[in-house]
């Protein structure tokens, strides 16, 4: 499961980076006249409403796809990291406070606040991000936390305190590290959960905009099209379930690697 | 003057039961008092949640005590601000009893040791190495082994290795909380020959925490009994363990293990009942105290 993950991915990052050169066309030159056209050897997975290589779009595509997911897991994980470890290690009125805000956005739906958030910001693949970050640090927060609730009465970190070690250093030497593989894991599975959400919101209209390629927005315009071009949506949520598939894998391989009792 | 001299100290923890019970106080060290002298081996034993290792951590405030005063060489370590106590913390330190807990797993070893010269900015990069080799080769460690992780070594390794980082900022005073307890027999012996070898060549004062009685007799030059949080008995150790006082004393004395399967031996069960809890410790010799 974990190759079938790596590979995915891998492919992924390959085609993101490499994109343009592979493929000959420009993801956004409209040939109108060939509009709508069905797969073909020039074009394996044919053209969209205005013309446009539908291959080319979805490389490009999944340069934002990665980069969004990226963007928001290492910012959600460093937010969630300090937040969790600061609650979890100092305890008392700091975490009480920590814990609340964490169950308060817990009890959220996600996908829902991210929207609300950029209608009020604005849609961009800016505010996409920061909306999506919002959320996401609340999961990594929770992981840390109890993490370092463990790890606090551990004799190694009684021996750091001992010696006259700060609290800064004591919870990023001795604290966090305990905490690396879970984090490791949950960012995995948080690219996937943030795949989908920038395709859902590109898909409402409120991420990134046109003539960006992003897969939620060419799913969004081969909507009017699903009887007459399906290819217009097929081929980018075929990517989307791939790749979110891939990261799942990945991280559920990951996850039974390093705890080995909990795989089923 | 003493080195060490602790008066009344008393722990308490606090346990509320669901929401709305009751708060329930535990005494887990109940006004204790004693005080070790420069250069001896002061022993604190006692069965498990009597209160001895909760006693070693109020000391170097690693818990905070409840009341009660600490004063280690002349200054009173329960009011030192944070700086104070981050120095007054090179003087004083700890060996724990769990060999495999006691080391961070994602550490080298050499990292471990060296760590506490890094948190006091002692020496350059270079200098902080070769006295982490000094320091191996003052334990009986090979100093080519820095590199390693802790799992790569034996639980009586692992033992010198904590040894070595209590050592690294040369502190005077070193609480050793079961040092030995959780080391196979015969690696017990050669590390409490190193802690007493070290005692003499570094001019080491010992709080020695423990439940081997045996192990007690033979390093310890004073001894203190707990029973529930409290000092039941305590003097020096030879005259303490040939006349003892305290039926919780002479319990715990007849349960030592005596190696003659044949040998007649009489076990005193305790009869908590059988003497008054709250008897204040008094003098009934010289140097000789119990709650009787």
């Amino acid at each position: 499961m974990i190759r079938v993950g790596t590979v995915i991915v891998l492919i992924a990052v390959f085609a993101a980076t490499l994109g343009p050169v592979l493929t000959p066309y420009d993801p956004s030159a409209q040939t109108l006249a060939q509009r709508l056209e069905a797969p073909s050897p020039a074009h394996p997975f044919g053209l969209d409403e205005l013309g446009r290589d539908i291959l080319s779009r979805l490389l490009s595509g999944a340069r934002i796809s990665l980069l969004v997911g990226l963007a928001v897991v290492s910012v959600s994980s460093l937010i969630g990291m300090t937040l969790g470890s600061i609650a979890g290690y100092f305890g008392g009125g700091v975490d009480d406070l920590i814990s609340r805000a964490i169950d308060i956005l817990m009890a959220f739906p996600g996908i829902l606040l991210a929207i609300a958030l950029v209608a009020v910001l604005g849609p961009s693949l800016r505010n996409v991000v920061l909306a999506l970050c919002v959320i996401g640090w609340v999961g990594y927060a929770r992981l840390v936390r109890g993490q370092a609730l463990r790890a606090r009465e551990f004799e190694y970190v009684q021996a750091a305190r001992a010696l006259g070690a700060g609290p800064a250093r004591i919870v990023a030497r001795h604290v966090l590290p305990t905490a690396y593989p879970a984090v490791i894991v949950q960012a995995t599975l948080g690219m996937a959960g943030a795949i989908i959400a920038e395709a859902s919101l590109s898909f409402l209209g409120l991420g990134v905009q046109p003539p960006t390629p992003s897969w939620g927005t060419m799913l969004d315009a081969g909507r009017s099209h699903l009887f007459d071009a399906p290819h217009l949506t097929v081929f980018p949520g075929l990517a989307i379930a791939t790749l979110v598939l891939g990261f799942n894998f990945l991280g559920d391989g990951l996850r039974d690697r390093i705890d080995p009792k909990a795989e089923t | 003057m003493p080195l060490l001299e602790v008066r009344h100290l008393v722990k308490e923890f606090s346990r509320r039961r669901g929401i709305f019970g009751a708060t329930s106080v535990v005494k887990a060290v109940d006004d204790v008092s004693f005080t070790v002298e420069r250069g001896e081996t002061f022993g604190l034993v006692g069965e498990s949640g009597s209160g001895k290792t909760t006693t070693g951590r109020c000391i170097l405030r690693l818990i905070e005590p409840s009341s009660g005063d600490v004063v280690f060489d002349g200054k009173d370590v329960l009011t030192l601000s944070r700086g104070e106590l981050r120095r007054a913390r090179r003087d004083m330190q700890i060996v724990f009893q769990d060999p495999y807990s006691s080391l961070n797993p994602r550490m080298r070893v050499g990292d471990i040791v060296e760590e506490p010269l890094v948190i006091h900015r002692l020496g350059s990069k270079a200098e902080r190495r070769a006295r982490v080799r000094e320091l191996f080769d003052l334990v009986g460690l090979n100093p080519d082994h820095l590199e390693r992780h802790p799992h790569e070594f034996s639980g009586g390794q692992r033992q010198r290795i904590g040894l070595a980082r209590a050592l690294a900022l040369n502190p005077s005073f070193i609480i050793a909380d079961e040092p030995v307890s959780a080391l196979d027999v015969s690696v017990q012996a050669q590390v409490v020959n190193l802690l007493m070898d070290l005692q003499q060549r570094l001019t080491l004062t010992y709080l020695f925490i423990a439940h081997d009685l045996r192990l007690v007799e033979h390093i310890c030059s004073r001894v203190a009994v707990m029973y529930l949080g409290k000092i039941v008995e305590m003097g020096e150790t030879a005259r303490l363990f040939a006349t003892p006082q305290h039926p919780y004393t002479r319990a715990l004395l007849s349960a030592i293990p005596v190696p003659d399967p044949d040998a007649p031996r009489q076990r005193i069960v305790l009869d908590p009942n059988s003497f008054n809890r709250a008897a204040p410790l008094r003098e009934i010799a010289a140097g000789h105290y119990a709650a009787t």
